[in-house]
């Protein structure tokens, strides 16, 4: 067991951790934040998308042990009491979700593409999410959610 | 699904086969079950029969799933041991130590040679076939009369269905002796009675939830590994849970498609379809179930939205040392679209004419429904001429050609191809039941309870409008509820996009009932006859019959029925059953095809999909778009494949081309409605019919702007392989 200390959605939190133990698993299982959703096993589909210090990274090929000292955000973290995220709002605008598996990682890896590019092309934002997959929607309307959310100033 | 917290719960890991086919010479848990907390359970342990097939007519009976593999292992996959453990870690540790003694058996994967029967996979049912379909005799006639007819192959190849949410599933024994199922589920009425029926239980011994659920896609029916975890539950007395990892997911949960389909199409020179033939070659995987019986569907929907005087079908499924064949978005119709629409661009390149102009030439007229097909199916309403027509104007279809005339007589090497289908397909198949049930709340709100359950479907949203309407309640104020076998008396669930044709209609016709019952208390409250007794539906109030200052909200009725103890009178069920539905569209998609590397680029595709009447745009657009997204993957992308020997090549998300939002364009998709006599809504399906739209047309586009190099036919998917090759044997 190796101690860490990181701060998760603005709380600081302190574990022992496996050294093998993945982010996802240590935020799902050890801390309960259960909308970190794991849906591959080859980092391939995004669905367990966090931000550590404010970056994308898919938390199925971080472990846990990285991410000591880091700030970590969820998708836990990002409402305000009732108020969405603005991301998170244009998503629900958009009906950009409908099973919702991927969602939290569509939102997180948004966030992180509009800090980088706050006014991203059509062809830009569906580059950027090529690391999150969704089976539902198509796409459309997450391309639609982005653009939304970026006009809006998230 | 993962989500749900279960004290002291046993964590199931399963040892699957790394082998196609072989016996099964020994298995030694010793190793792993030296790690502390872990048992390991084979098919020595259990004294259970075995798992269907289900009880579709002419499926082959002898081809039944051991819970675990006995003896035998049949695909990459198949169950061989459980490693219970305290939690998935432990278990994915102990399971790398059971040591399987394998016998390697030879393995046959492509579905013709498992025809020929010289491996089999069951030796005592003493051959591969699991179904036919149709007849083998042939009519030496049937051509008789056509001047051109054209023949090809469309093999509708394998897919993986890929929910993002893999399966879970968790099971605890009450106090009661009751087992309650956790399931990551589209129907949770049925897998109580499959569950009950397989481990010997009363069905009332046995409650299913479906919890929220992460996409389905016709896969998520109940399979072994779900019988498997409660039978663990009631077995070790402990509550016991399984989530699958991708990897795991792919070769366990049931594929789709697999279907060959060789076509022969006749007609007149000038264009009139006669005679169409079409040989289907179904691949069953190991072991057959609902994908073996899937060819019916292909049958049944073969004349696609055309007038043919004459059709033969026959079909064979067989069993193949691969992943069972089962539902996936389309289900057999997609197979029937593919194919009629591949062989009637075939027949207009060999008649040198128009797709379009063939297609209108065809149409069954919109004045003749109900239309019956050779086939059977009975189309209950359509104007497909009108589908394709609007998908023609949207797309710009005149001046695509132009542009493509322009690029091929300038010869780069990026060419324009404009693809058409114009497909119909089949909602509710085979006429089932959906039960519905309203209730007002104490606060004059109302409850729907459905048999139908939502996987990211959105019945919440769309069975809440309809009751809403119905009531005169704002929609927030109507909740439904869905997938708890103890709270909803029955249901079917969801698959077939049947859920608002009869669950929706379900809902509707039991809030009119709630509505009537509701009079009846409100004249007893008022003093007047229930006759008399009106709803106001922009209000939400009850009055007198031109009096609507004598009335009653629905708050105010629910809080007086409350204190008099009459609540219950607010209370309906319903159950609706009804004929199928035939929802029809018109797509048409337009590629730049690198003629050089054979790079096929979606530049666009327009989706004129009919569903009847929509209750709810946004979400019946987001079926479409998510539709389209798939009938696209199978057109340019996914194929799961195997090698000789069984092994999957494709068994995780980085090796199966699952396209992301950089692979596709946005989609234009284009309202029409033609309501369906068959239900109150008007409504019929909408769930797979941009699957079933999509694929042909891409297919047809890219085989389209290869045309002026010889190319009649690529095979699908239609990637920058698949098109390379066909240019080069076309240049040979």
């Amino acid at each position: 067991m190796t101690r860490i200390a990181l701060t998760v959605n603005g709380s600081l939190c302190e574990a022992d951790v496996e050294p093998r133990q993945l982010l996802a698993y240590f935020l799902r299982d050890q801390l309960g934040l259960k909308g970190t959703n794991v849906g591959c096993d080859t980092t391939s589909c995004g669905a367990c998308t966090v931000l550590l210090d404010g970056e994308s990274v898919k938390s199925c090929t971080v472990f846990a042990v990285q991410a000591d000292g880091c700030e970590v955000t969820t998708v836990e973290g990002l409402a305000q009491g009732d108020e969405l995220h603005p991301v998170q709002q244009a998503f629900h605008e958009q009906h950009a979700l409908q099973c919702g598996y991927c969602t939290p990682g569509f939102v997180l890896a948004t966030i992180s593409l509009l800090k980088e590019n706050p006014n991203p092309s059509e062809v830009e934002i569906r580059d950027a999410l090529e690391g999150n997959l969704c089976r539902c929607t198509g796409y459309h309307n997450i391309v639609q959610a982005v653009q939304a959310a970026a006009r809006a100033g998230a | 699904m993962e989500n749900l917290p279960l004290e002291g719960a046993l964590t199931a890991t399963f040892v699957r086969s790394l082998l196609a086919h072989a016996h099964i010479a020994g298995i030694d848990a010793t190793a792993a079950e030296a790690l502390p907390n872990v048992q390991v359970i084979t098919a020595a342990d259990m004294d259970l029969g075995v798992f269907g097939p289900p009880p579709f007519p002419g499926l082959n009976a002898g081809m039944g799933r051991p819970l675990l593999a006995v003896d035998r292992v049949r695909f990459v996959g198949d169950i061989i041991a459980i490693v219970i453990s305290d939690d998935r870690a432990a278990g994915v540790d102990a399971a790398e130590l059971v040591a399987v003694d394998y016998d390697p058996l030879p393995a046959v994967v492509n579905p013709r040679e498992a025809a020929q029967d010289e491996v089999l996979l069951f030796p005592e049912a003493g051959t591969n076939l699991a179904a036919r379909t149709g007849s083998p005799e042939h009519d030496e006639k049937l051509f008789d009369g056509c001047d051109v007819v054209v023949s090809g192959t469309l093999v509708s190849q394998r897919m993986a269905p890929c929910p993002l949410e893999p399966r879970s599933a968790a099971a605890e024994v009450g106090p009661d002796g009751r087992v309650t199922a956790w399931l990551s589920t589209q129907t949770p009425h049925q897998d109580r009675m499959v569950l009950a029926g397989t481990l010997g239980l009363d069905p009332a011994q046995v409650r299913v939830v479906g919890p929220d659920v992460g996409g389905g896609f016709g896969a998520k029916m109940l399979n072994v590994e779900e019988v498997l975890v409660v039978w663990l539950a009631r077995r070790l007395g402990r509550p016991v849970r399984w989530t699958e990892t991708r990897s795991e997911s792919m070769v366990a949960l049931p594929h789709g498609r697999a279907q060959r389909l060789d076509f022969t199409l006749g007609g007149t020179k000038d264009g009139k379809v006669l005679a169409y033939r079409l040989e289907s070659l179904q691949d069953a995987g190991a072991y057959p179930v609902l994908g073996a019986f899937l060819p019916n569907l292909t049958a049944l929907m073969a004349s696609g939205v055309y007038a043919i005087p004459r059709i033969e079908f026959e079909g064979r499924s067989v069993a193949t040392n691969t992943t069972p064949i089962s539902a996936f978005r389309g289900a057999g119709r997609p197979e029937a679209s593919q194919a009629i629409e591949r062989a009637l661009d075939v027949f207009a390149a060999e008649l040198g004419m128009d797709p379009a102009e063939v297609r209108r030439r065809n149409f069954i007229p919109k004045d003749a429904f109900p239309h019956t097909t050779v086939t059977h199916a009975v189309y209950d309403s359509g104007d497909y001429e009108g589908a394709l027509e609007l998908a023609l104007r949207s797309v710009g279809y005149d001046e695509l050609r132009d542009e493509q005339r322009r690029r091929r007589e300038q010869g780069g090497a990026t060419q324009l191809g404009i693809g058409i289908s114009t497909y119909v397909e089949i909602t509710n198949g085979i006429d089932e039941t959906e039960f519905g049930e309203v209730e007002i709340t104490p606060d004059g709100g109302a409850i729907v309870r459905t048999g139908s359950f939502s996987h990211g479907q959105g019945h919440e949203t769309t069975f809440a409008m309809i009751a809403a309407e119905r009531l005169g309640l704002p929609v927030e104020k109507v909740t439904v509820h869905k997938g708890d076998t103890d709270e909803i008396a029955k249901g079917t669930g969801t698959y077939g996009s049947k859920s608002t044709q009869i669950g929706g209609t379900a809902a509707r016709l039991a809030a009119d009932d709630v509505v009537e019952q509701a009079k009846k208390l409100v004249a007893d409250y008022l003093e007047a006859s229930p006759a008399d007794i009106v709803l106001d539906p922009a209000a939400g109030r009850l009055h007198v019959a031109g009096d609507p200052s004598i009335a009653l909200s629905w708050a105010d009725l629910a809080a007086r029925a409350s204190a008099d103890e009459r609540l219950g009178e607010l209370k309906a069920e319903h159950e609706f059953r009804a004929a199928a539905t035939f929802p029809f569209g018109a797509h048409v998609a337009v590629v730049e095809v690198d003629t050089e590397t054979g790079r096929v680029e979606l530049l666009r595709l327009v989706a004129v999909d009919d569903a009847g009447t929509l209750i709810n745009p946004l979400i019946a657009e987001g079926q479409v778009h998510g539709g389209v997204a798939t009938g696209v993957a199978q057109a340019l992308y996914e194929n799961f494949v195997y090698d000789d020997d069984g092994n999957p090549l494709t068994d995780t998300f980085v090796g199966y081309a699952f396209p992301s939002a950089a692979d596709l364009p946005s989609w234009e998709a284009v309202e029409m409605e033609t309501p369906t006599p068959l239900n109150a809504l008007g409504a019929k399906g909408i769930g797979e019919s941009g699957t079933i739209g999509a694929t042909p047309a891409v297919h047809n586009a890219v085989v389209d702007a290869l045309a002026p190099f010889g190319v009649r036919n690529v095979d699908l998917p239609a990637n920058g392989e698949n098109v390379w090759r066909a240019l080069q044997e076309a240049k040979a």
